[in-house]
């Protein structure tokens, strides 16, 4: 995490801010929401090697690759294969005017991307890259970046999400990371990784039981539960200095969410006899108690304006989804169907929540607009899901399934519940995923 | 284990005992052959082998006592509290059992437990950990109105992370909706 954020600096340094400004800002070109969602095919020709040397063409094809993934991982986005393609950009050109649209519109590409490589000094690479609406022949996006070699995948990412905020209005998921829990050793340790499962990170070395993983909004703290005192007891830990704070009071501290925007934590705590929602200051000192029914009240989720909470309540006789209102105190029931509803995650368009449904044994993730309050299930017939939680756009959902060999691993979906693919290839199991808020490129711009 | 160590322990005092008293009367019999009438010495054997069956018995008694303390506690600490699904109400059968804790509980005063509350794999991670929470809170609160000081009870909750059942079936998961009882 250090070492990223010092990266990050060097990058608001190195990196030539566009040199070509979106043309539309107010057209949305993907609804990133619709559930019909057709996937738009995007042509990914190879990058142009400037001085054509051996070290830009290999630079030039390891960002196609990463570029492909990235795409691909959207669930909107689909990468085309190159057998089909009739230009060929590294030679002719990739700039506007040297390209003909037609090529790309008469095999089907709706998007496309042409790239440059530029070894400047050895180790040091410079890509040019842009992003072409083929039927409007237009210019989408344009950038360079400048960095070492070891950062090419950094680069191509912050390119990504240049093109997913000019294609969604959103920077998408590719400067975020994953946290979850995975074993180690028969113990359940906190791990992170990158949005696409690489470059996984162990976190904690409690050797016990370790659960629920939250990051911060500003995604410089995690928050966790570990039973490395012998209960289960709060952890609030910096990831970049050696600081935090444990709530170890008497009984389980559980189940933490940080409010947006600020440094304080939801989460339940039964030191009063029963289990209840409290607000905590980053210290883990109680600010206030929210939820006030007997009964379990457990796993609070902000609403995006940190105003409300969603939570787990059996007030009513069976576990069932309850909204808040922070100030007001007022809670409105939202689940009715079923006899066991659990787990919510607050949909970051605030309007809908996903959360875990359980009927006839049976574990699945359904998701519940607000408003309309009718149910619709995203999983079936897969083993057993839970654990939904939101990525910061709202365009999908992780989330743990058993469904590969009756085995807890980490899976992601598009919102819609299309696209459902395995995450992480690791040892163990691995549950409870969270993912990270934090949008570094906005620092960038 | 540490039954086993004592047993063997009692068995090695047991053994040498009786060695050691086999050779006194020997030697009581050798030393008074001359003086001593024979009345005196048929009587002193008798008298010697009705302690010896005396002493014996007591030793058995006694190993029996340990025996069943030592069940009693295993009992105690093996014999969980069941409960039903998504619940964490005592059943008559949690009752009776929880009575039979408690009556443990009297007996060794200066026992202290934890009493750890744990669920089936069905619903969620943190939902569990709140109703192993009840579970273990549900138990206790029952012990201490039956006379048991609370200060001697501790409770954690594990919610689904520790199943005894790995198995997915009703018996399975039956078994998993416990509260389980440690002697510190």
């Amino acid at each position: 995490m250090m070492k990223k954020n010092a990266l990050q600096g060097l990058f608001c340094v190195l990196f030539i801010v566009c040199f070509w400004v979106p043309v539309c800002h107010g057209v949305t070109y993907i609804n990133i929401s619709n559930p019909l969602l057709k996937k738009s095919p995007i042509a990914v020709p190879e990058f142009k090697a400037f001085s054509n040397s051996a070290e830009e063409v290999k630079d030039g094809k390891t960002a196609v690759q990463i570029l492909n993934e990235a795409l691909n991982f959207t669930g909107y986005l689909k990468t085309m294969d190159p057998v089909a393609f009739l230009a060929n950009p590294a030679q002719s050109g990739i700039q506007l005017s040297e390209i003909n649209f037609r090529d790309w519109t008469g095999i089907g590409a709706e998007l496309l991307i042409t790239g440059g490589v530029l070894v400047e000094s050895p180790g040091n690479v410079k890509f040019e890259l842009r992003l072409f609406d083929t039927f409007n022949s237009k210019l989408l996006v344009g950038k360079v970046y400048t960095g070492p070699e070891s950062q090419i995948r950094r680069m191509i990412h912050m390119f990504c999400s240049e093109i997913s905020f000019v294609l969604t209005g959103k920077y998408g998921v590719f400067n975020t990371e994953m946290a979850f829990v995975s074993t180690v050793d028969g113990n359940k340790e906190i791990f992170t990784c990158d949005f696409d499962g690489q470059n996984i990170k162990q976190i904690t070395s409690h050797k016990n039981i370790s659960l629920s993983p939250s990051w911060s909004s500003d995604g410089k703290w995690l928050a966790y539960v570990s039973y490395a005192k012998g209960k289960p007891d709060l952890y609030i830990k910096n990831l970049k200095e050696n600081r935090g704070a444990i709530v170890n009071l008497k009984g389980m501290n559980i189940s933490p969410d940080w409010m947006p925007g600020q440094l304080k934590l939801a989460a339940a705590l039964s030191f009063s006899g029963d289990q209840e929602i409290y607000l905590l200051t980053i210290n883990g000192e109680v600010i206030k108690r929210l939820t006030d029914s007997l009964g379990i009240d457990v796993s609070p989720k902000f609403s995006p304006d940190g105003q409300k909470i969603a939570f787990t309540s059996k007030r009513a006789g069976t576990p069932q989804i309850y909204i808040q209102d922070i100030g007001s105190g007022s809670v409105k029931r939202l689940t009715f169907e079923g006899l066991n509803n659990t787990s919510p995650a607050w949909c970051p368009d605030g309007r809908k929540i996903a959360y875990v449904g359980i009927e006839k044994n049976r574990i699945n993730i359904f998701v519940m607009s607000i408003d309309s309050g009718v149910p619709v299930q995203l999983t079936a017939d897969s083993g057993d899901n839970e654990d939904p939680v939101w990525s910061p756009d709202g365009s999908m959902l992780a989330f743990t399934s058993t469904r590969e060999g009756d085995i807890p691993r980490i899976f992601v979906m598009n919102a819609s519940g299309t696209d459902q693919r395995r995450l992480l290839s690791m040892n163990g199991k691995q549950t409870q995923p969270d993912w990270s808020i934090s949008d570094s490129t906005r620092e960038g711009m | 284990m540490k039954n086993k160590f004592w047993l063997n322990v009692l068995m090695a005092v047991l053994v040498s005992g009786l060695f050691l008293t086999v050779s006194c009367a020997k030697k009581a019999v050798v030393s008074d052959a001359g003086t001593v009438s024979g009345a005196a010495t048929t009587e002193d054997p008798n008298a010697k082998a009705k302690a010896e069956a005396e002493r014996l018995a007591a030793e058995k008694a006694a190993k029996e006592r340990a025996a069943k303390i030592a069940a009693a506690r295993k009992a105690f600490e093996n014999e969980d509290v069941h409960f039903d699904f998504d619940s964490s109400e005592l059943t008559a059968a949690a009752k009776a059992l929880l009575k039979e804790k408690a009556a443990w509980l009297t007996e060794n005063v200066s026992a202290a437990v934890t009493i750890e509350g744990h669920c089936d794999e069905r619903g969620t991670t943190e939902y569990n950990l709140a109703l192993g929470d009840r579970r273990a809170t549900a138990a206790k609160a029952y012990l201490v109105d039956l006379g048991i000081a609370a200060s001697r009870m501790n409770t954690i909750s594990y919610g689904e992370e520790k199943p005894v059942d790995a198995g997915k079936t009703e018996l399975a998961w039956a078994m998993n909706r416990r509260a389980h009882f440690a002697v510190k």
